[in-house]
């Protein structure tokens, strides 16, 4: 089996507000490995991006994260922040749906690849630039020397994230963090980035997690898949179990309420209901007020995560098969 | 679609938008739509698709005369909606609303979501007296699934999906005939995606409505819509029913967004050969010339670009425009996008 790159434990990332706190991720486990796509699925407010951007140290100035991000024998979480800049950008990069206010706009785009070469590789200048160059090559970005030139305002918005997945890549990372990096773009130009992320996933063996509410997306491109509500994993296992055999009902839920477009389904069998207020919790399940399999015991006990078959968690005290409804099939 | 006939026709529509770039330099022309031409039957689900600049928007606007078209005109039963003296558009603008992307943003924020539903009354009812109106609304947010206690509560106290529904409620309140429903899911989250869906196509048959349904979501069309219209740099490329679309595009770059919708299903994404379109959509403001998808196609030859394709009337009633269709049709290896999918 491959080894780990990440293993998480624990991970909780709390946010203090004026009278209260705000718990957005609880009690997070999961372990990332090495060349493996990870998809990370949600709707807004299931804590999907702040777990991630806790681990990259990215949380606003409120939040505060506990637990374990195990690179190796370095802990992520509460690293000092001059060795977090060692390893940010190096051994680990993130990459967000907009890319233009990840890009400076007013420094051209040779100056911030080459910045990261020279930070993180201790290149000379001079060889910073040809290989900055080299990789908007390799991303697929035509005139590459030209381009280099050019301020990111100059630039369309599939060729923005091109470059922001250059400059993530430049220092061949192990672990690349996508937080929803096709969400922005037409679906010609996803469809190109999609292909060049399994492209650069397979030759520098990088690791991709892929923060998306896409399951189109995540059926192309992810090896295994974590399913998060209300700031929690629900359910875990790879793409083909979760998607031809989900255990968890909001697993299910999203599935059935996703159309396809090779079918005219009359109905689709949405979720009722709306995503909680994570400020005030439903008791027992978080997911019981919309889930129709709920019983007792969901209204008064949390269900914990816990391994259902090798390699699938789920957190549901359902345990019969989920009447399956033949969409996703 | 009900095939009672046709509701509305668009004939000829242009239209153009005046980019100033500098104080002193002459403004750049910007051309939205050019040369738009279809009708709407009654009771059917029209959809609208195309990437970024494509001008779906500007054509939904353009429909309910809420910007005025360049060129053409926009027959409702056959009266030119741009040539009503205002009294009689204020008439027609009855049975023509529009439900908008971005739920919280289209709701005033200090009106209470009764005064928000109730709006459309007083300006365009203002026969009605208050109770009636309030009747009204009662019924209305009824059928949209809100509870009609809810009328004294602000937009802010409302989840996105449950002000898409008050977007919805406020579009149905004057019993129109048709509604362009601007992108109504895209801001929302996928289960909650599809409950407005299911609401839209059950309104649709209550209330025995006519739908335009504009959307970069393809999947999504194609869930709604009985007829689909593909836009591509503000012109039309191929106009057919949803089942001829899917099966069998005829123009090349329909072929292309089909193959790049991603398909929520494992097996069959994995099996895809995703032959991704290259490039990116050039400018509105300095379209190529003859064929505007030619700087994309594969199959593009030099009379693609002299030439601006007709778009053709081919014999099962769909509109293509494109010089080589036939051609492509008959190029081995190329099934429609979908074929490969259905595959086990």
């Amino acid at each position: 089996m491959t080894p780990y790159v990440l293993k998480v434990e624990d991970l909780s990332v709390t946010f203090a507000l004026h009278h209260s706190e705000v718990r957005a991720v609880r009690e997070m486990n999961f372990n990332l490995r090495a060349g493996e796509t990870l998809a990370v699925v949600g709707e807004s407010g299931s804590g999907k991006s702040q777990a991630f951007l806790s681990i990259m140290g990215l949380l606003s100035r409120n939040g505060r994260a506990t637990g374990r991000a195990m690179m190796g024998e370095t802990n992520l979480l509460g690293l000092e922040p001059a060795r977090l800049d060692k390893i940010r950008g190096k051994d680990i990069a993130m990459i967000f749906q907009d890319p233009m206010t990840s890009l400076n706009p007013s420094l051209k785009i040779r100056t911030q690849l080459s910045e990261v070469l020279v930070k993180h590789r201790g290149f000379e200048r001079d060889k910073a630039d040809r290989t900055s160059v080299e990789m908007l090559e390799r991303v697929g970005i035509p005139e590459p020397a030209k381009r280099a030139n050019a301020y990111p305002h100059e630039l369309s918005g599939g060729m923005r994230q091109r470059v922001m997945i250059a400059m993530a890549l430049l220092c061949q990372p192990k672990i690349l963090i996508a937080d929803e990096p096709t969400t922005a773009l037409d679906v010609t130009v996803q469809a190109q980035m999609l292909e060049l992320f399994k492209t650069l996933t397979d030759d520098f063996g990088t690791s991709l997690v892929l923060i998306t509410h896409d399951l189109g997306v995540v059926a192309g491109i992810a090896d295994r898949m974590m399913v998060m509500y209300a700031g929690r994993a629900v359910e875990k296992g790879t793409v083909d179990e979760l998607f031809y055999d989900p255990r968890h009902p909001y697993t299910l839920g999203l599935l059935t309420s996703t159309p396809h477009v090779e079918e005219r389904a009359r109905r689709l069998n949405p979720i009722t209901g709306s995503p909680p207020n994570i400020e005030h919790l439903p008791s027992g399940c978080s997911f019981h007020p919309r889930c129709a399999f709920r019983f007792e015991q969901c209204f008064a006990q949390r269900p914990e995560l816990r391994e259902v078959a090798p390699g699938r968690e789920k957190a549901c005290h359902f345990e019969e098969k989920l009447a399956f409804e033949e969409n996703a099939a | 679609m009900s095939g009672q006939g046709e509701l509305m026709r668009i004939d000829n529509l242009s239209k153009s938008f005046a980019l100033r770039t500098g104080l002193f330099s002459r403004p750049l022309e910007l051309k939205a739509l050019q040369d738009i031409s279809f009708s709407i039957q009654r009771g059917e689900t029209l959809g609208i698709v195309g990437e970024s600049g494509c001008g779906k928007s500007t054509l939904g606007r353009c429909i309910l005369q809420l910007l005025k078209p360049d060129e053409g005109r926009v027959l409702w039963l056959g009266t030119d909606l741009a040539a009503l003296p205002d009294e009689e558009m204020r008439q027609r603008r009855k049975d023509l609303q529009i439900i908008f992307q971005d739920p919280q943003a289209s709701l005033n924020p200090r009106m209470t979501v009764g005064e928000i539903v109730a709006d459309p009354l007083r300006t365009l009812m203002p026969e009605l007296s208050a109770a009636q109106r309030q009747i009204r609304v009662q019924e209305i947010m009824e059928a949209v699934g809100l509870q009609p206690e809810m009328v004294n509560r602000y937009p802010h106290e409302f989840s996105g999906g449950q002000a898409q529904r008050i977007g919805i409620a406020r579009a149905l309140i004057t019993e129109p005939k048709l509604i362009v429903c601007d992108e109504p899911v895209s801001a929302l989250d996928v289960s909650i995606q599809a409950q407005i869906l299911n609401l839209l196509s059950e309104l649709k048959d209550q209330f025995g409505l006519t739908l335009i349904f504009i959307s970069h979501n393809l999947s999504v069309v194609r869930h709604v819509s009985d007829r689909i219209l593909v836009l591509y740099l503000g012109r039309m490329v191929e106009l057919s029913t949803g089942d001829q679309l899917y099966e069998d595009a005829k123009h090349p770059y329909t072929k292309a967004l089909l193959t790049a919708v991603p398909i929520p299903d494992p097996r069959r994404a994995r099996l895809r050969n995703i032959d991704a379109l290259s490039g990116e959509i050039p400018s509105p403001i300095n379209p190529p010339s003859g064929c505007t998808f030619r700087t994309r196609c594969r199959y593009a030859k030099p009379i693609c670009a002299e030439v601006r394709p007709p778009l053709e009337t081919l014999a099962d009633g769909r509109l293509v425009a494109c010089h080589r269709w036939a051609e492509i049709d008959n190029l081995p290896g190329m099934e429609s996008a979908v074929a490969v999918q259905a595959s086990p």
